[in-house]
């Protein structure tokens, strides 16, 4: 469509489904913990201002500007949503922008839309609000100069994380992922910090309320300076790291046995091969529960279709007010 | 810009298009599970989830190849795997030299790389076809159903309502960068990239402050309309029977693709 995809969008099929479940775990959990937070703090009026929000990081992102050789710039957006938004808004609005480009235009899989959410919407939400949150009470320059480092290292962090994963999963080869992830998005952090800034200070000249002492960009807990820093000096020390040393990081992963689960890239139950059932027999009689469970799923929704048929076949309702009452009733239960 | 003008549905009176959205969404996803759970070079069992495929193809009367001609969008990121082709230990099947380095593809390398493009690449057709037949507030809705929370499914609903509108916005705002920027022939107008840099940034704290606006105005037209927190639908989304059996037959089949890809 109008935006270009980046390399951050990881497809299905392209990581584990250790790595997945274990990147959607993450997502889930902090995506509870944002839910509960906006409910308290924006109430009803949240729906309405994040949904056109979530509109507007998408609509941004169309905004380009010629670099170099047909290429071009564009706003990722996690960094300056979190910044204008508060956190824990700013997350939600990313993982709105992240489900619709995976759902309607196949940007990004739908397994593996946990780790998208946590490398495009959540850690470069809480770096990007981290830093700044930490600068927020000092002169406009400086905090224009932190936001334009928070964003490029939110790119980063994202970008870091998107090669941890595929190398994990046994996609790639991590002495070349992790240069070329970093290298290329070294070049597309900039262009986010430089609009981050220019768009900051934009609205900084005309509604400077939105980003002043009683806006959500300044009511977010001391716990993000803290959450924002670890994560951003985790990017800046394992970057130069895992370039120079990718046998180190290998070496690590060995010993705590990463590889035996995410390489085989068929999860814990790969080839009936259940860690502990190592003998054939074991291996058939685990199959075969798993085959009663798969065949009550289905004979369990055959049931319930069955049911329905009948609960079809009543009367049909001829009364005009008993028509009325179940219309009634039918509202109230799509109340959702 | 027409309101659906990003909706990727196909008008039909198909089967799959009858079909109730949950049951499309959650075979979809347990379809792409399965395709992530069989292991490399398994091709009798990529075979029998291709086969799957191409019949909820002809199902939705979209014609064989419809999913197919989409399908490219996923290529580019093959790029990222094409590492694996040399890293895998195994039998070295050919090598070559490429600047500096001696490249040696292995058997297992190259079985690994088939597989892993082959999963990805039927995943993605399915997630083509599941919006090409449901209408995307369908979709949403369904989602909600199946316990995704309120506020997430209210929130991209709102996203793809206003989406338009903003794009509008957008359109508007680089149609009145593009009227501004006249320039003699042979040279390029406006600053370097560092100024283009800061133009887009203006533009999209510009499209930040409209949208903060409409959203507030939205808010207050929904309160004057007795919005008190809750959205109602009246599509009540009611599974039939036929849809408990579709969806039964297709976990049936599923499993069985599984089963064909491990023994």
């Amino acid at each position: 469509m109008h935006f270009s995809p980046t390399p951050l969008h990881i497809p299905d099929g392209f990581l584990s489904i250790a790595i997945s479940a274990v990147c959607w775990a993450i997502t889930i959990v902090t995506l509870g913990f944002a839910i509960s937070k906006t409910n308290k703090a924006l109430g009803e009026k949240q729906i309405p201002l994040m949904g056109v929000m979530a509109a507007f990081v998408f609509a941004a992102q169309m905004i380009n500007f010629p670099v170099a050789g047909g290429t071009s710039g564009h706003l990722l957006g996690g960094a300056l949503a979190s910044i204008v938004l508060g956190p824990w808004a700013g997350m939600l609005v990313m993982t709105a922008v992240i489900a619709v480009q995976a759902l309607l235009f196949q940007d990004g899989g739908l397994l593996v839309m946990g780790a998208n959410i946590l490398n495009m919407g959540l850690v470069t939400a809480a770096i990007g609000y981290g830093l700044y949150r930490g600068v927020v009470s000092q002169s406009k320059t400086v905090k224009l100069g932190v936001a334009g480092v928070a964003a490029w290292l939110s790119v980063m962090a994202g970008a870091l994380l998107t090669a941890l994963q595929l190398w994990l999963s046994g996609t790639s080869q991590l002495t070349i992922v992790i240069p070329a992830m970093l290298g290329v998005h070294a070049l597309i952090g900039l262009g986010e910090a430089f609009i981050t800034v220019a768009a900051l200070s934009f609205i900084l000249q005309t509604r400077p309320d939105l980003l002043g002492e009683d806006s959500e960009s300044a009511k977010g807990g001391r716990g993000w300076v803290v959450a924002g820093g670890v994560i951003a000096l985790a990017v800046v020390l394992l970057s130069p790291l895992a370039s120079t040393d990718p046998d180190g990081l290998n070496h690590v992963a060995m010993d705590l046995g990463f590889f035996q689960t995410a390489q085989s890239g068929v999860g814990p139950l790969a080839g009936y091969a259940v860690p502990f059932l190592n003998s054939a027999i074991a291996s058939k009689i685990a199959a075969g529960i798993l085959g009663v469970i798969v065949a009550g799923i289905v004979a369990l929704l055959v049931g319930r279709g069955l049911k329905s048929q009948i609960a079809n076949r009543k009367p049909p309702v001829s009364n005009l007010q008993s028509s009325i009452a179940n219309r009634k009733s039918k509202i109230v239960n799509q109340k959702s | 810009m027409h309101f659906d003008a990003f909706d990727r549905y196909h008008e039909k009176a198909s089967f799959l298009h009858r079909l109730d959205p949950r049951v499309k969404a959650l075979v979809t996803v347990i379809y792409i599970v399965s395709n992530a759970l069989l292991p490399d070079g398994a091709w009798l069992a990529f075979v029998g989830a291709w086969i799957f495929l191409i019949a909820a193809n002809l199902l939705s009367q979209l014609g064989t190849g419809y999913t197919f001609k989409r399908s490219i969008i996923a290529l580019p990121f093959a790029l990222i795997a094409i590492t694996v082709l040399f890293s895998m230990p195994g039998k070295p099947l050919s090598s070559f030299f490429f600047l500096a380095w001696n490249f040696t593809i292995t058997d297992m390398g190259l079985l690994r790389f088939v597989s892993i493009l082959i999963r990805s690449w039927l995943s993605v057709q399915m997630a083509i076809l599941l919006v090409a037949v449901t209408r995307f507030p369908d979709l949403i809705h369904a989602l909600e159903h199946l316990r995704v929370p309120a506020i997430l499914t209210t929130i991209i609903a709102f996203l793809y309502r206003y989406l338009f509108v903003l794009t509008d916005e957008v359109f508007r705002l680089l149609r009145a960068r593009e009227s501004r920027s006249a320039a003699e022939a042979g040279n390029r107008s406006g600053g370097g990239v560092l100024w283009r840099a800061k133009v887009a940034g203006n533009m999209a704290g510009q499209l930040f402050l409209r949208s903060y606006e409409r959203s507030d105005r939205i808010y207050n037209a929904m309160l004057s309309r007795g919005y008190s927190g809750h959205l109602y639908t009246l599509n009540p989304h009611e599974m039939k029977p036929g849809d408990y059996y579709v969806t039964a037959f297709a976990i049936a089949v599923i499993f069985i693709v599984q089963l064909i890809g491990r023994l």
